[in-house]
């Protein structure tokens, strides 16, 4: 092929900016005539900023013992401690912790084993659900089988095993520093097999697409063509995937701690808070329970919302 | 003419969308008589399937019916839901997929699928039906019926499942049958096979048949009218050797002009410029003066013409009025 | 005229057995499908050489192994002198490759959905490390559409423009083959004809070269300049094109001539072709037409039949003269 004789090169054109892009992308739009998404979305950002933000929003830092002061254990909410006079909008619980900043701080703590849990799981997962789709052959066969096996467990008795071995074999005085990585990884190795599955189901498709077959003769490398050409085409599912194993990290976070195998009481999370509320519940001190508890099921709830919504609009077949 | 058995007068579907309410057909009008088969062509996206899937009452919403008359025996059927059309729909009207493994369950054979059908709409009883069922296999051309009425849709060949599919479509015996592109998924051979089968029973039982194709050739060699659709409107309407040897609108002309077959021996084709346009970005006034090289002022200006307040047999305001060279 | 590709002796098996445990458990044999069966042509450089044949028949699978998408079981092929599939040489491999680039059926389906247009244009030159500055733009105006088209994704264009852009991505390396594999059947007849034509007219621009793979005997008799006609994995039928056209001598080809809807034909009555190809996984023995073949005799269901010369094309058929 000639090709001295060309045309001049017309001038590269530029393209719309991401943002504007993005605005009136279908999801924006869909997203702008969802209400309970809307909502959602309100809570969650609301609840995770609170929880960043908590070293500057909480009125007491519950993990000082000195600014702790016993005699405000177990002040009610909305109430002036009948001793000191201090006031505590949540109440305080049995040491005198504000159960507010607990919240806040435990939130943080949450959130955090949350989020890095789901990354953890999905990148493994994305990673060996795309080896398994397009490679196949025995490589496939060796990780959907371990995903089977580990599928027959429920995911939190996989957790509280990981979370047992990997606690014997740290030595005793880094537990309660280790404590929180060790939920992490845990919860993580448990929830990888769903991102595998759902990752090997689309690269299947998308393999026998003819844009796939048109990069392998241009002569792409196998690991480009997974990378550049099918993970952009399966990341939508495993969006929602990921929203969704967000609200149930945290819940599972949250069950471990409450079964005293998670988040130290030094270090509490959400659960560990329920833990130490269910004990007073019975005896009348029921806010030191009650609060916790409806911010974890607010902060589920409106995550898993999200992620509902986000499967119907990311579905062409439902808009 | 007699009667015919169903009358389309006026036909708009609409779709809202977030862009706006789009018009996959607007204002569609036509006649299919008792054992004629009407031949609908158009570009992928004209809105063939929408026109016919409108007059089974099987619009998938949010796309609806928003005016005009769909008559069945001169009845109108348009605003009938649930129970009624789904009784109308078995044994007045018949419809035959593209696909013909959608339309069977896999679950059932094809014998029971049939005497299912059967017995919901005809007054016998279940051994009468089964020897129903046993002969409309026979008749589409199913070799030892009696034997395969007990095999699951999956066991058939793509072409013996369409014959299966044209059974189950005919053996309420219906006034009118919907084809939707029934022969597009299969082999020319086998298609070859299929229109012959469509026409002769047609022929026989005095069935209206609408035939949605994409493919000239089998329009000329089955349909007796043929109405070209272009944009969700009708761009001519009239009898099929007149329409495909004598078009009038630009739009068929430019169509048959472009087949590999109309410009034998030449090196270029004969080609439309453009392409159809989207349904939310339709032109003001005629839909196909971007394309068409003898629209005018009028052409852009005026709201889109229709065959009626044309020539008859064109939606357009300056048909072709002689015959183009031969095309073929 | 030298050949610029020669296929010789082309086979492909597929292995479509169940998995290992259920065809144990089930005790079943291992399923075997010759989708591609001692097939051998030559193409000519800067003609245009058809496949046609029915769904099955094996026109994909060939251009497959042209291309080398897919390796062959048995047989080569030779593009330039190099065959692809045991040349060592890899500056050679790459040069051949760079030399022959597909264009698929579906348009929807081969251009990837995340990518801009300009990107997916460049990237046969990019992944080679190449200087891709303006290329897309100049590729996306030869084949009729505009520059601004570049920063576009695919889901704006309607499948003849996706169809273009293919078009453009596999011009980008500066081929000398393309194999198409049913470039237009996708597409409506009118935007068909832009297609074809600019087809023609890059072949020309170029000196293209074409594997061209229909079922459209249409579209074949416009492009073509050589057809071999496919059934079952095998040529029966191998000729110039209106050689082929005017005077067909295996009885598939003229069952298929007849069967095709006309569009002259009004009110044609056919006398429809008998059955439907049978199963590629166990074909009929002796020739593989033979069951379907109105003039066949017992010899056929015995004896397979050699491709032979009869008056000016190669013919399998043991009756054919
Ligand atoms: N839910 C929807 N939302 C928006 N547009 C739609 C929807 N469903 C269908 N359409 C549009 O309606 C138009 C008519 O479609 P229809 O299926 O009737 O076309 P057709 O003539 O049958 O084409 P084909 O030959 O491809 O089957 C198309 O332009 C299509 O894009
Ligand atoms: N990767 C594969 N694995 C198993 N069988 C295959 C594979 N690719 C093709 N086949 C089989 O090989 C045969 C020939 O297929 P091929 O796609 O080449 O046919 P074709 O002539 O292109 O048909 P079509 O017109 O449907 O595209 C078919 O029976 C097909 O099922
Ligand atoms: S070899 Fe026999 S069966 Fe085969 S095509 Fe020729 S006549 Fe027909
Ligand atoms: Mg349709
Ligand atoms: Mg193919």
């Amino acid at each position: 092929m000639t090709q001295t004789e060309t045309p001049p090169t017309p001038a590269p054109v530029k393209a719309p900016s991401r943002l504007s892009r993005a605005w009136h992308s279908d999801l924006a739009w869909s997203f702008r005539r969802a209400p309970v998404a809307m909502i959602s979305a309100f809570v969650v950002i609301v609840l995770v900023l609170s929880a960043v933000l908590a070293p500057l929003i909480a009125p007491h830092d519950p993990f000082n013992p000195a600014t702790l002061n016993l005699m405000n254990g177990f002040t009610p909410p909305g109430e002036a401690n009948a001793f000191t006079g201090d006031f505590f909008f949540l109440g305080t619980d049995d040491q005198g912790r504000d159960v507010f900043s607990t919240i806040l701080y435990g939130m943080r703590i949450s959130l955090f084993v949350g989020f890095a849990a789901v990354m953890l799981a999905m990148v493994l997962g994305v990673i060996l659900g795309l080896l398994a789709g397009y490679l196949g052959g025995w490589t496939e066969t060796i990780i959907m089988r371990v995903a089977d096996v580990q599928l027959t467990f429920p995911a939190i008795l996989v957790a509280m095993l990981i979370f047992g071995i990997a606690k014997g074999i740290t030595p005793p005085e880094y537990r309660d520093q280790m404590a929180i990585w060790v939920l992490i990884l845990a919860i993580g190795l448990s929830d990888w097999v769903q991102f595998a599955r759902v990752v090997r189901g689309a690269t299947l498709v998308e393999k026998s697409r003819e844009y796939v077959q048109a990069a392998k003769l241009i002569g792409r490398s196998p690991l480009s063509i997974m990378l550049r050409h099918i993970l952009p085409n399966v990341l939508n599912p495993v969006l929602v995937i990921a929203t969704i194993s967000l609200a149930l990290a945290i819940i599972a976070e949250a069950t471990l701690s409450f079964l005293g195998v998670g988040a130290p009481p030094t270090k509490p999370s959400l659960g560990t808070l329920i833990r130490i509320g269910q004990e007073f519940m019975f005896s009348g001190e029921w806010w030191i329970l009650f609060f916790p508890a409806v911010t974890l099921l607010a902060l589920a709830l409106s995550i898993n919302l999200l992620g509902d919504w986000l499967r119907d609009a990311l579905n062409p077949k439902l808009r | 003419m007699s009667n015919p058995v169903l009358s389309v007068r006026d036909l708009v579907v609409e779709i809202p969308t977030r862009n706006g309410i789009l018009r996959p057909v607007d204002n569609v009008s036509y006649d299919i008589a008792a054992g004629e088969i009407l031949g609908v062509v158009g570009e992928s996206g004209a809105g063939k399937s929408m026109t016919g899937n409108a007059v089974i009452g099987l619009l998938d919403p949010p796309a609806r019916i928003a005016s005009g008359e769909v008559l069945l025996d001169g009845k109108p059927i348009q605003g009938l839901k649930g129970e009624a059309l789904r009784r109308l729909r078995g044994k007045k009207m018949g419809m035959i997929f593209q696909d013909p493994l959608t339309s069977l369950n896999p679950l059932l054979t094809v014998g029971e699928q049939l005497e299912e059908t059967i017995l919901e709409h005809l007054p016998i009883s279940a051994a009468e039906a089964r020897k129903r069922a046993v002969e409309a296999l026979e008749e589409v051309g199913i070799p030892a019926a009696a034997q395969r009425i007990g095999s699951y849709p999956h066991e058939f060949s793509g072409g013996m499942r369409q014959r299966v599919v044209i059974a189950l479509a005919l053996c309420a015996e219906p006034d009118l049958v919907i084809a939707d592109e029934p022969t597009t998924a299969l082999d020319v051979s086998v298609q070859a096979q299929i229109v012959a089968l469509l026409k002769r029973l047609c022929r026989e039982r005095g069935v209206a048949v609408m035939l949605v194709t994409h493919d000239m050739g089998v329009i000329a060699e089955a349909a007796d009218r043929v109405a070209v659709m272009y944009a969700g409107r009708l761009a001519e309407l009239g009898p099929v050797r007149d329409v495909l040897t004598n078009a009038r609108h630009p739009y068929t002309a430019g169509l048959m002009g472009s087949t590999p077959l109309a410009s034998q021996g030449q090196r270029r084709l004969r080609q439309i410029p453009g392409a159809m346009p989207r349904l939310g970005a339709l032109p003001q006034g005629c839909a196909f003066h971007p394309r068409c090289d003898r629209a005018e002022d009028r052409c852009r200006a005026e709201p889109g013409p229709t065959i009626s307040a044309c020539d008859g047999r064109a939606a357009c305001w300056f048909p072709l009025g002689y015959p183009q060279e031969a095309t073929g | 005229m030298s050949a610029l590709i020669k296929v010789k002796g082309l086979t492909r098996i597929f292995d479509v057995s169940k998995p290992w445990l259920n065809r144990v458990i089930e005790r079943l044999p291992k399923a075997l499908l010759t989708a591609v069966s001692d097939v051998s042509f030559e193409v000519e450089e800067n003609s245009v050489y058809a496949l046609v044949g029915e769904s099955g028949s094996g026109k994909s699978t060939i251009g497959k192994i042209v291309v080398g998408l897919v390796p062959p079981s048995q047989g080569s092929v030779m593009i330039n002198d190099v065959d692809l599939a045991t040349e060592t040489d890899a500056a050679k491999v790459e040069a051949v490759r760079a030399d022959i680039q597909m264009i698929f059926q579906d348009p929807y389906a081969s251009l990837n959905p995340r990518w801009r247009v300009r990107e997916i244009i460049a990237e046969p030159v990019a992944a080679k490390g190449g200087n891709t500055t303006g290329l897309a733009e100049r590729l996306l105006e030869q084949v009729g559409l505009s520059a601004a088209d570049a920063v576009k994704y695919p889901h704006e264009f309607s499948g003849g423009q996706r169809q273009r852009i293919c078009i453009a991505r596999a011009l980008a390396s500066e081929p000398k083959v393309i194999v198409c594999d049913e470039p237009t059947s996708a597409l409506d007849v009118s935007v068909q004809a832009q297609v074809l034509n600019l087809m023609s007219d890059l072949r020309e621009e170029f000196g293209l070269t074409y594997l061209f793979i229909s079922h459209d005997l249409t579209v074949v008799q416009h492009m073509a300049d050589r057809i071999g006609v496919l059934y079952l994995g095998r040529l029966v039928e191998e000729a110039p094109r209106d050689i082929l056209f005017e005077d067909p001598k295996h009885p598939y080809t003229r069952m298929l001539f007849d069967a095709a809807p006309r569009m002259d034909g009004f009110g044609r009555e056919v006398d429809p072709p008998k059955g439907e190809i049978p199963d590629a996984i166990n074909p009929p023995k002796g020739c593989a037409f033979h069951p379907r073949c109105p003039i066949a005799v017992e010899r056929c269901s015995r004896e397979r039949p050699e491709m032979r010369d009869v008056r000016g094309a190669r013919v399998a058929c043991h009756l054919a003269e």
